[in-house]
């Protein structure tokens, strides 16, 4: 008996012809008529290749040329899990909420039940957004009532080990209503001993004079794919803050589109990059200033070891309505070995006459100077190069306030570090 | 003591030491003067163990223990100190946890205890406020947004905490106006005793009024050419350096 193995994008497809009757909210008409438009972006789309110009620096062949299953739903499992960062967690196992490792506050509104999200699930023109509406099985609906601060929540999506290579898609969907704030600390973690493909998509809907933080600790297993977007809009007088962490995966995307659509608005995304060995990770943002007197800072550090690769393109639009526009961006990238490599694009287009926009880029190695002067103060080699390189992400850090967050994010730092020397 | 002999040294394959001779006994202060270019730095960076600065020839030895073959913190934990003539900027590493750091790393080089950061403080805060250093100084990163004197302190500071016993000035004096560099003076004299050496390497005689020398040396086109009492320094003052011997 001979079975036919789908790869790439054939691959999600046929499984999403095999599955669209059994899927999440199959029997919803909305949904299955968004799913069915979804496959066909997708089937018309595909996997992006080199040749479109926002994936020229990603080759997504490793993903393309692999074969990808459901992960099969363990009853009696003896999953381990990290140990939580803050008092409410809600875990999602490959893909699907696990309610009873899970605890959120109460006056968030967490829905796994695919008949609360009707008409808010957008369908993004990318293919990786495609992807996700097409086969997502489940995620978070955090609705913040106006003039809610509903504290702090960590979500953790980890995978299970498999043989077989696995795909998930968590779709996410945060709505901030007038005033409110959130913060959330988002965990992703999976064994290093399995290839799988995590691919989430966030929407987030920040309100008038709303605050939503939004960290990310990306620490997949070392076979992992993570192709990642997030698409964000900010009302006025509202801020959007994200931090990423990309550490983990063997190849990751980071893809963020903020739309600051109110006067007033902000939005900051901080991140940094630390990879070794084979790596690739890809952060891309596109910064949408669309309505006057909005602010946008931008500060990406990446620090490279071994053969790994990094990638930062970075657009802001500053639409010809968007006056007093005050936009900062600034990549940086620390490469440590020879064979490492960084490719930066940031890119400005701007339509109105009366802003401030600015855009830096830098790529070097270490300081010898700055070495030099360490160890003639007695400091070690090894201890000086650990402390100029905690000194390079330093930047991208100290901007988080949450104490909670900003251990989290140091420790995994310290640990990624760690485990290069 | 700190004994040069024959030492030769390339920068970019230039030959810039042809043939130092030079010691340093013990519980002595010696100045090194030169015109810019002769060599003053290279020394300095020679015997701190800079990359780039190649040993062809000669020896160095403190207390007869080989300098040259050993890495520059090894050379620290020894009590060799360098005090920069440009301080480098460390932006991100905040000052206090810096100077705790080396401290340490010195301590565990010599064998004694590390300080935990109260006990580090205390003796940070003493030995800043003879300096009449702002306390805010420990907060800030290392030497970012110092001015010229606050960064020569800096390096003060970090001589007082590391108590060398060889300290090497290179050009400390430079940029610096009469009060800054009486504080720098007082650094070093702070640690003068039967244990302590330095070799204080600079342009103008202005400094070794409040570093008064046992030794001055005339260091030019990578030699000593002569050696003094400390009147030395003032005939040079009056006279300049003159052409350099023949060899």
């Amino acid at each position: 008996m001979s079975q036919v193995v789908h790869t790439g994008a054939e691959g999600f497809l046929h499984r999403y012809e095999g599955l669209k009757d059994r899927l999440p909210g199959a029997r919803l008409p909305w949904l299955a008529a968004l799913r069915a438009r979804a496959a066909e972006s997708f089937r018309a789309q595909g996997f992006p290749t080199r040749r479109v110009e926002a994936w020229h620096y990603t080759d997504l062949r490793p993903v393309t040329q692999a074969s990808f299953d459901e992960a099969l739903t363990a009853v009696e499992d003896d999953l381990v899990l990290p140990a939580a960062h803050t008092a409410n967690r809600v875990v999602f196992v490959d893909g699907r909420l696990r309610s009873d490792l899970s605890s959120w506050p109460t006056m968030a509104t967490v829905a796994s039940q695919i008949g609360r999200i009707e008409g808010r699930v957008a369908l993004p023109d990318e293919p990786m957004a495609a992807l996700n509406t097409m086969l997502f099985e489940d995620g978070m609906l955090l609705n913040i009532p106006a003039g809610t601060d509903a504290g702090v929540l960590e979500i953790l999506s980890i995978a299970s080990e498999s043989v077989r290579p696995t795909a998930f898609h968590l779709r996410h969907i945060v709505r901030l209503h007038e005033g409110a704030r959130l913060t959330v600390l988002e965990v992703n973690q999976g064994p290093d001993g399995t290839r799988y493909l995590h691919n989430p998509v966030w929407q987030v809907e920040v309100g008038e004079g709303a605050t939503f933080t939004h960290a990310r600790l990306q620490q997949e297993g070392a076979l992992a794919f993570q192709l990642g977007s997030i698409y964000a809009t900010v009302a006025a007088g509202g801020t959007y803050d994200n931090f990423t962490l990309n550490a983990g995966g063997r190849l990751v995307r980071n893809e963020i589109h903020a739309t600051l659509t109110g006067t007033g608005a902000a939005c900051h995304m901080n991140g940094a990059q630390l990879l070794g060995g084979g790596q690739h990770a890809d952060t891309t943002t596109f910064l949408d200033h669309a309505a006057p007197g909005c602010a946008s800072r931008q500060t990406y550090k990446t620090v490279l070891t071994g053969k790994s690769r990094g990638v930062f393109q970075g657009k802001i639009l500053v639409r010809q309505a968007a006056q007093q526009t005050d936009g900062y961006q600034m990549n940086q990238a620390l490469l440590l070995s020879p064979d490492a490599e960084m490719d930066s694009k940031p890119q400005l287009e701007i339509y109105a006459d009366d802003v401030k926009c600015s855009h830096g880029a830098t790529v070097g190695e270490l300081d010898a100077d700055q070495l030099f002067y360490l160890r003639a103060r007695g400091i070690d080699e090894a201890t000086a190069r650990s402390m100029l390189v905690r000194a390079f992400l330093q930047e991208a850090v100290e901007g988080i306030a949450d104490e909670a967050l900003r251990g989290a994010l140091e420790a995994a730092v310290e640990g990624w570090w760690e485990r290069q020397a | 003591m700190l004994r040069i002999q024959g030492l030769t040294a390339t920068v970019d394959g230039k030959e810039i030491l042809k043939g130092i001779d030079l010691e340093v006994p013990t519980g002595e202060v010696h100045a090194i003067m030169g015109p810019n270019g002769s060599g003053k730095s290279t020394l300095s960076y020679v015997l701190a163990g800079r990359d780039g600065y190649e040993v062809t020839g000669g020896t160095a030895t403190f207390n007869g223990v080989d300098l040259l073959g050993k890495q520059p913190e090894e050379r620290a934990a020894m009590g060799v100190f360098l005090a920069f003539q440009y301080p480098v900027e460390l932006p991100g590493v905040g000052n206090a946890n810096f100077l705790r750091t080396a401290l340490n790393a010195v301590r565990r080089g010599r064998g004694e205890s590390e300080l935990d950061a109260m006990q580090f403080l205390k003796l940070a805060r003493a030995r800043m406020k003879e300096l009449s250093m702002p306390e805010d100084m420990l907060k800030r990163g290392v030497n970012v947004g110092f001015s010229g004197g606050e960064k020569k302190r800096n390096e003060v500071l970090q001589m007082a905490l590391l108590a060398p016993k060889l300290a090497i000035l290179d050009e400390t004096d430079s940029g610096l106006d009469i009060d800054a560099l009486k504080v720098a003076a007082d650094g070093v004299n702070a640690l003068r005793g039967p244990e302590f050496s330095a070799l204080v390497i600079t342009h103008y005689q202005r400094l070794l009024n409040y570093i008064v020398p046992d030794r001055v040396h005339v260091l030019m086109a990578g030699r000593i050419q002569r050696s003094g009492g400390k009147e030395l320094a003032l005939e040079l003052e009056a006279s300049g350096y003159g052409a350099p011997q023949a060899a």
